[in-house]
């Protein structure tokens, strides 16, 4: 009974803002060799591009910093939580 | 028998720390950054005014609104999320019935408590094997209960509204950016919101492990990745029947399982489980610095670990119904931010108030603890109406008196010992593997333990020295 990220993911209730509460400067990105940010969100939220760069989407993000406590480039990531009342709304855990 | 008297203990104690090779004390918390430019609180007609601003309706920001309005004070209690607790997750095992009890008499019987957890199973995992203490107490299954298994979106709600009940203002969906400054002290809060500048005498900051608050204000330092955690967890669906059958409960009586060694693979952490009424709370938790190490996503381990033989029975048929990931401050006594300044403290997990020690698994009671203990500094500062640093450092005295911060001390070696690499994989390793050779019957001549040991501490290829500190270590960690 292996689940999927994205059937977990489901499960999670999310009410999007529209501004973006967490900012990735790709540009830093391409510039790191490691990019453990990709491993280590529990969302799976950091993607590797081609160029070397990051995507990364805000939307469905548990607000748990672990990408900025893991990152190790300065300013790579500019971290705050999203508006009061967005953002993830747990209701069993 | 005759024991050691109280002063050779101490001094045997220290000579056995001293021939561990490490430090008695750790060296003392780095200094954090000075705080950037301030933000200038509005002058007092222009803004609202309270006697109380508490940031986060988490145990710590709701014990603290609870006992502030008690006595009194005008207290606004500001929760990010839609409500409390929707930001929240823990395991959870809440092991502060106790402490709830002096709060809220009888609190079990009106708050959402899922189960009574009279039963603690730790496990030492192998990849095939695992080795169990396995306790059970019928007192722990009488009020005012040892432990009870939550949910925090629901928990989280009932407590703070015992705060409005006694008569603190919760205000939802209320982010604070950042406190604002008058005189050198903290003098109010920044709500992202039009008009959001609110004048606090104190404010508690309590917005949980990834405090921002804490750090804007200049009483944390940045984080390193080894003193946080990650933990990912799962909400499982089973009906009630069949919980009770599989895990053979009364009543609503529970239990907790915890688990440590190869469960987590190569990763530095645990992994848990709870029952509640009709669902089980599961999960892994890893270091951070050790899932950067060996680039290990999360929720993998997660599978892994509903997959191990020990484990995969416990779980089978549950649906997720919720899947959440929350951090974990774990290096206790080593992480402790300054605790208040002037016009301001810190408490909770936002003041790293998590004492995560291998049997000990403990956050919320803390949270608890010092959120009385926030509240009571805040109550005699408004009565002196001396909101000075001086006059808010009481609040340390207050959390000694509590034994909180005396908690911390007394285990600020275990967070090391239990994330250090030979606790985590080697000796559980050792542990399963003597278990398994003691327990097999071959037909051969049977061996009698000692030779056990020392075959399965060879095959793992352990360094005697090495074991003879760890066993010190774990010994000054724990024992004395």
């Amino acid at each position: 009974m292996v689940m999927t990220l994205e059937e977990r993911m489901r499960t999670v209730r999310f009410q999007v803002d529209d501004r973006p509460h967490i900012v990735v400067d790709a540009g830093i990105c391409k510039d790191c060799s490691v990019q453990v940010c990709v491993y280590v969100c529990p969302a799976s939220l950091f993607v590797p591009l081609d160029d070397g760069g990051i995507l990364f989407n805000y939307e469905e993000c548990f607000e748990c910093g672990t990408c900025y406590i893991a990152c190790n480039k300065e300013g790579a990531i500019q971290w705050s939580y999203p508006r009061g009342g967005y953002g993830v709304t747990f209701r069993e855990s | 028998m005759a024991l050691l008297s109280k002063e050779a203990s101490l001094a045997l104690v220290q000579r056995v720390n001293r021939l561990v090779g490490l430090p008695n004390g750790f060296p003392p918390p780095e200094e954090p950054p000075a705080p950037r430019e301030r933000l200038q609180a509005p002058g007092t007609r222009s803004a609202e005014h309270v006697d109380v601003a508490v940031i986060g309706a988490g145990p710590a920001g709701s014990a603290a609104a609870l006992i502030a309005a008690r006595a009194g004070l005008k207290v606004l209690l500001l929760e990010r999320g839609e409500y409390p607790g929707a930001k929240n997750v823990s395991g959870a095992a809440f092991y502060g019935s106790a402490i709830m009890d002096e709060l809220i008499p009888h609190w079990w019987e009106q708050a959402p408590v899922e189960r009574y957890l009279s039963r603690r199973v730790l496990s030492f995992m192998a990849p095939e094997t695992s080795v169990a203490l396995d306790f059970r107490s019928a007192r722990f299954a009488e009020p005012p209960y040892n432990g009870v298994a939550i949910l925090r979106p629901k928990f989280d709600r009932w407590f703070a509204d015992q705060a409005v009940a006694a008569g603190a203002f919760l205000l939802n969906a209320a982010v604070v950016d950042d406190v604002l400054w008058e005189d050198g002290r903290v003098a109010g809060v920044r709500v992202r919101r039009d008009g959001g500048d609110i004048r606090a005498d104190v404010v508690i900051a309590c917005d949980g492990a990834n405090s921002l608050i804490a750090k804007k204000a200049g009483l944390q330092r940045q984080f390193h990745s080894h003193e946080m955690s990650l933990g990912v967890k799962e909400v499982l669906a089973l009906d009630e029947e069949t919980i009770r059958e599989r895990f053979h409960l009364n009543g609503n009586d529970g239990m907790a399982f915890e688990y440590i060694g190869s469960i987590t693979e190569e990763v530095s952490g645990g992994a848990f489980l709870y029952t509640n009424r009709n669902t089980l709370s599961l999960g892994i938790i890893g270091q951070i610095s050790s899932l950067v190490q060996h680039k290990r996503r999360p929720y993998e381990l997660l599978e892994g670990f509903k997959a191990h033989p020990a484990v995969a029975p416990l779980v089978r048929g549950g649906t997720v119904r919720e899947y959440s990931a929350h951090i974990i401050p774990e290096a206790g006594w080593n992480m402790l931010p300054k605790l208040a300044t002037g016009g301001m403290m810190v408490a909770g997990d936002a003041a790293a108030l998590c004492f995560v020690a291998g049997l000990y698994l403990e956050g919320i009671n803390y949270a608890i603890l010092s959120g009385i203990a926030a509240a009571e500094t805040a109550i005699a500062a408004c009565r002196e109406q001396d909101f000075s640093a001086a006059s808010l450092a009481r609040y340390e005295t207050a959390l000694k008196a509590r034994h909180v911060l005396g908690d911390f001390h007394g285990y600020r070696h275990a967070p090391a010992m239990v994330n250090s690499e030979r606790l985590q994989n080697l000796y559980p390793a050792v542990i399963a593997h003597a278990a398994e050779q003691i327990f097999r019957v071959r037909g051969e001549p049977k061996q009698k333990i000692m030779p056990i040991a020392l075959d399965a501490l060879r095959q793992h290829k352990v360094a005697p020295v090495e074991l003879l500190q760890d066993m010190l270590n774990a010994g000054r960690s724990f024992g004395w």
